[in-house]
């Protein structure tokens, strides 16, 4: 695809923009999940997957057990920092273009886990694309979340460079500035009133 | 009262402190810690005893400064359906050491893993006395301990580096699921490297 992008940068014409479309209507609508199921957020995820809700509708058949042949890894659960550099090979190993679905509060913010195991957030380790707010979410949420990602897949472009950005980790070991990360983790509403320390 | 404090009291005389009911009923007997492998093993193997079965092994430490830090052993025996506690107490300004369970109960060996991970208690004797709950470079200290900070020692920046710098494969490697029985088996310069925990480096330490 690399070399078809090149020739094609600049202004969208009509054949780039029907190719995308169909490269676009093809991508979302065969999205390989890679669950990283680590918490009760989990049980939810396998009644999406179960018959009752069905993700299998959207595209989602083929759970891919192997971050090696899917497209969205979705993270239900808190996720702990022993888990963290878990996370991040599985995400390594993914081939893009990819997508992340932070599947719950905790997932996406640490939720009532304001403590010294848990991750705040797990954008502060891998790109996220969509939040899923809840709970757990119930199903009917995790679906609305795959349906807004197709929505943005299918406004994505191949032309877009963004698309293929890994976002690899800085010589740090990061992959934002440490003061970003302080700033997101944050402790936020109830959690404010805990004290550091006892 | 569980009748076993009372034949723990005629064998072990002073070794033997005070004993008390729980809430739950249960009786709690409390053990000189340098008694306590003795008055263990005889619990085990003495007949009228049996507690043949360590449900659990886990600390307390009080919000009183001034109160002991305790070690909780649960034995159970299974043949004659009794339960008892044994307690410990340790100064928690002191050092934290206590004889291992370990050789007289194997199903110790992680459980005492575990207290030393959550509150720092050495024990003396383990096999193989290595975090098991935080990865094994945690700098932060014991999180159980009440001096400890609910949110860790660190920034949230520093604890997501080092996190990502540990080497996944360091906790889940073949060792690891192996070493509870091979550990004898090993050379004994991987056995001392493995004691001081010498994996999972932070590749980008100084
Ligand atoms: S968001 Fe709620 S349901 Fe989901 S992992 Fe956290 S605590 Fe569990």
């Amino acid at each position: 695809m690399k070399h078809v992008s090149k020739e094609i940068s600049g202004s969208p014409n009509w054949l780039v923009t029907r190719f995308d479309h169909l490269i676009n209507w093809a991508r979302a609508n065969s999205l390989w999940p890679m669950p990283f199921g680590t918490a009760c957020c989990a049980i939810e995820f396998m009644a999406t997957a179960a018959s009752r809700y069905d993700f299998a509708r959207f595209g989602m058949e083929r759970q891919a057990f192997s971050p090696r042949q899917a497209d969205v890894l979705i993270c239900a659960g808190r996720l702990p920092f022993k888990l963290a550099p878990v996370i991040r090979r599985v995400y390594d190993q993914m081939p893009q273009p990819k997508w992340v679905i932070s599947m719950g509060a905790c997932a996406s913010t640490g939720g009532i886990f304001d403590n010294y195991a848990m991750v705040q957030g797990i954008d502060t380790v891998v790109p996220v694309d969509v939040y899923v707010p809840g709970c757990p979410p119930r199903p009917e949420g995790l679906l609305y979340g795959v349906l807004m990602l197709h929505k943005k897949i299918k406004g994505e472009s191949l032309a877009l460079p963004a698309l293929r950005d890994e976002q690899p980790l800085d010589a740090k070991g990061l992959r934002m500035p440490p003061d970003e990360i302080d700033e997101i983790s944050e402790p936020f509403g109830n959690s404010v009133h805990q004290f550091r320390s006892s | 009262m569980n009748p076993s404090v009372d034949a723990l009291r005629t064998t072990f005389g002073d070794a033997i402190g005070r004993a008390e009911a729980a809430r739950d009923g249960e009786t709690i007997a409390f053990v000189r810690p340098d008694r306590l492998t003795d008055v263990m093993r005889w619990l085990r193997d003495t007949p009228g005893q049996a507690y043949d079965y360590l449900v659990d092994v886990t600390a307390v430490e009080y919000r009183d400064r001034e109160r002991a830090l305790e070690v909780v052993y649960f034995l159970r025996s299974l043949e004659r359906h009794a339960d008892l506690r044994v307690k410990v107490e340790l100064d928690p300004r002191g050092e934290l050491a206590v004889d291992s369970v370990t050789p007289l109960w194997a199903g110790a060996n992680w459980l005492e893993r575990e207290v030393y991970d959550m509150f720092g208690v050495t024990f003396r004797g383990h096999p193989d006395l290595r975090r098991i709950l935080m990865w094994e470079t945690y700098a932060e200290g014991y999180p159980l301990r009440k001096d400890f900070p609910l949110r860790g020692r660190f920034s949230r920046a520093e604890q997501v580096r080092q996190a990502l710098n540990a080497n996944p494969e360091a906790h889940y490697s073949l060792e690891e699921l192996s070493i509870a029985e091979a550990f004898d088996e090993v050379p004994a310069e991987m056995r001392e490297r493995l004691r001081r925990g010498e994996r999972g480096k932070l590749p980008f330490d100084e």
